[in-house]
């Protein structure tokens, strides 16, 4: 088992998570859901913690982990995009626009720029499909992409 | 006393909201205050007006007018001219593609003109964070008839009577099912609301629950009476905040009005409900699936039987109905049972929401009588094709579903004229392509999506679905033989037969429908090497037109390949060499195509 080396106050963070979901085993997807929107991510280390915390097995919460595509265990980018891969923005093109945010970033679909800055994933239909293609950028949607107008996009978040 | 004269209803789907509607509605409050007229006009945010393609939406009470594509700025005109001075913003309306008029009444819109909405009855006419608004429209209406009148063995039959079924897809009966779940005894029983929409491509529950979020809650407990149920739980997507937040709106205020509670209007029924999240796995839309994802555990389906309606969530009976099944319940009730099955075809009752997408000119969310045709879908409604092109396909039933053609347009849809012609309902995406798209293409499309989302569980569909993947791959780079599409379709036969749940039963059927409708574009890629629309990088050659070539070389410096170079033919008018691409040093990164201002570079 790794040692433990979280921060006292994830720890305590961690541990009142888990008992407002009365320490429930059964609960275990909710508390992964406050734990990431808290943290962004849920590294070994937490699994561990909410694994004992909730008196179940570590192979149980990262079966779960791994099993839901919500929930990560890499740190996302300061900026996290994610191009929508519907099927009404695979037909409007949202490929090519993936392809150019790859070229642009330097990284392949599930990376993160070496500044730390952006990552880059796919989703599943935001069902905003009337702007197809889309992209999302933290909680703002891009809609009606084209490769061209990736960089102009991208430019917004140059701090 | 104020007097209310106008009413401003802003769409806050959220499609709308990603195009400013918020600050739209910001806009409005802000100009209005200003000019002193916040106590005649009231701003309403409303749910999704379902014409989002041309959102974002701004309807005005009491006259109708419809108007389309508002921006932020647009929003003192509306005020200076519609409010203050009673005129038309005309160039804010809609614009009739075919005879170039301008129309402010929604009513007169090809849009939808040919919809019935019925499940979206008030979405885009109510403020769905005000609990009043739905019960000045007639809701909880049916909740207080059932608690005072009916039997719960009444409303069943009631349900049953209707001939509603089953909105995820599979089109079971809705009461036949209630019936089931009631008959079973135990202490606990659950009512369960399957709002994990994962379709890629519809968007129509969502939308419900944005816009008419108290019709699932009063669905529910009429449902928890039939039953006997005391419990209700939602299982929705936590990809849906704008969602979540409405319904705990929802939820809270029915509590306060003791709609949700103890002691129901007094009637001695008690029903209470609680949302639980999904975390993206499209096979928790399958019911035994999502029971153990609600439990905690990951989302693997089991074997029925037993069904959940006798051994369910917390192995209670539990009974799992989709969102869009919940939003006709209460209607059913109010008008009952003879009226809705007066509506659709003779085996299916009712509506249908539809999420209309992909290459057509009115994208949106749609609601049609049972027995519309495709062609009146996809040409009255969604203003056909855009930008003039050809009519290819249109995909229904989303990766469980298949591609339909030309020859289907007549074809009235429900659920059994659906799986006919090798589709399926499926919760409503409806994706219409047109000659840009591959449809070897758009099945390995599908399959990659059922391959990422298999569960794991049964080999059928884990490892079938990956071999069926593999053999698209290859087809589509090229390396594709005759025999690979017999082997596709023995892969297929298997997959169908032996797969453990509705996904993987149903995982083959974008690939079999291609096959049985675009064979010859199948051959095309085996034998020709070749793909019609496009698509396939690997396919596809690069020529230069030499009459349109200036000789520029820019195409040469973009290459990385060294792939193009000078020719000796000059072309008339113009004074350098035209150039060439060899095409088997070219890499076919389009780097070429995309530089070129001549436009003398195409894919053939």
């Amino acid at each position: 088992m790794a040692v433990i080396k979280l921060s006292e106050d994830k720890i305590n963070f961690i541990k009142n998570v888990c008992k407002s979901f009365r320490n429930d085993g059964g609960e275990v997807i909710n508390v992964l859901h406050k734990v990431q929107g808290e943290y962004g991510y849920l590294s070994a280390e937490v699994q561990e913690l909410v694994a004992k915390e909730l008196n179940i097995p570590v192979s149980r919460v990262y079966g779960i982990v791994s099993f839901y595509s919500f929930f990560t265990m890499t740190p996302k980018g300061k900026h996290p995009i994610s191009v929508c891969l519907g099927t009404a923005c695979y037909v409007r093109g949202a490929e090519k626009v993936l392809d150019e945010l790859k070229r642009q970033l330097g990284v392949e679909v599930g990376g993160t720029t070496p500044d730390g800055k952006f990552s880059l994933n796919c989703l599943r239909c935001v069902g905003a499909c009337g702007l197809a293609p889309v992209a999302m950028i933290g909680d703002k949607v891009y809609g009606r992409l084209t490769p061209d107008k990736v960089k102009e996009v991208l430019a917004e978040y140059k701090d | 006393m104020t007097k209310i004269k106008t009413h401003v209803l802003c769409c806050g789907g959220t499609g709308c909201k990603a195009s400013a509607s918020d600050e739209i509605i910001a806009t409005f409050e802000k100009l209005l205050k200003e000019k002193g007229l916040q106590d005649e006009v009231q701003v309403i945010r409303t749910g999704c007006f379902g014409f989002c393609e041309k959102g974002p939406i701004v309807k005005m009470l009491p006259d109708n007018t419809f108007y389309t594509q508002v921006k932020p700025e647009d929003v003192e005109k509306i005020i200076n001219e519609h409010i203050i001075k009673g005129r038309k913003v005309t160039d804010l309306l809609y614009l009739d593609p075919e005879n170039k008029q301008h129309v402010a009444d929604s009513k007169h819109m090809g849009f939808y003109k040919k919809q019935l909405r019925i499940a979206l009855r008030n979405c885009g006419f109510i403020n769905p964070e005000d609990i009043d608004e739905y019960i000045s429209r007639g809701g909880y209406e049916a909740i207080a008839k059932v608690l005072g009148e009916m039997t719960p063995q009444q409303v069943i039959d009631e349900i049953t009577k209707s001939g509603l079924r089953g909105r995820g897809g599979a089109g079971f009966p809705t009461g036949v099912k209630w019936g089931l779940c009631a008959k079973n005894q135990a202490d606990q029983k659950y009512v369960i609301c399957n709002a994990d929409e994962g379709d890629p491509g519809a968007f129509m529950d969502r939308s419900i629950m944005e816009g008419d979020p108290n019709s699932i809650i009063e669905a529910m407990a009429i449902c928890g009476y039939a039953i006997g149920a005391t419990k209700g739980l939602v299982y929705i997507r936590a990809e849906y905040p704008l969602a979540i937040h409405r319904l705990q709106v929802a939820i809270a205020q029915a509590r306060e009005y003791g709609l949700l509670g103890d002691d129901i209007l007094g009637s001695g029924f008690n029903f209470d409900i609680e949302l639980r999240y999904g975390a993206g796995a499209f096979v928790c839309g399958e019911e035994t699936a999502l029971i153990h994802s609600m439990e905690g555990k990951r989302g693997e389906p089991t074997l029925k039987p037993p069904f959940p309606a006798v051994s369910g969530y917390m192995a209670k009976p539990s009974n799992v109905n989709n969102v869009e099944t919940f939003a006709n319940i209460p209607i059913i009730i109010t008008k009952g049972a003879d009226w809705f099955a007066s509506i659709g075809s003779e085996k299916s009752k009712g509506t249908k929401v539809f999420a209309l997408a992909g290459q057509i000119n009115n994208v949106g969310l749609i609601e049609v009588p049972m027995g519309t045709t495709l062609r009146d879908i996809i040409y009255e409604i969604g203003g056909g094709i855009k930008g003039g092109r050809k009519f290819k396909a249109v995909q229904t039933g989303g990766p469980s579903g298949g591609c339909l053609t030309e020859k289907h347009l007549d074809t009235a849809i429900d659920y059994d004229s659906l799986m006919a012609a090798g589709s399926m309902m499926g919760s409503g995406g409806m994706v219409v392509m047109d000659d840009t798209s591959c449809m070897v293409a758009i099945a390995k499309f599908y399959l990659e999506f059922t391959c990422e989302e298999s569960c794991g569980k049964c080999s059928p569909c884990r490892i079938g679905n990956k071999r069926m993947l593999e053999i698209l791959n290859k087809i589509t780079e090229g390396n594709g033989t005759m025999d690979d599409l017999q082997e596709l379709r023995n892969l297929a036969a298997v997959i169908k037969d032996t797969a453990l749940c509705g996904l993987g039963q149903t995982s083959p059927n974008p690939v079999l429908s291609t096959l049985d409708n675009f064979w010859d574009e199948y051959v095309e890629h085996v034998v020709d090497k070749k793909c019609r629309a496009g698509v396939c990088k690997k396919l596809m050659n690069y020529v230069i037109d030499k009459e349109k070539c200036i000789g520029c070389g820019k195409c040469a410096k973009n290459c990385p390949a060294e792939a193009i170079s000078k020719t000796n033919y000059i072309a008339e008018g113009h004074k350098l060499p035209s150039m060439e691409i060899d095409t088997t040093k070219c890499i076919k990164c389009g780097a070429c195509m995309s530089g070129c201002k001549f436009d003398a570079i195409s894919v053939k």
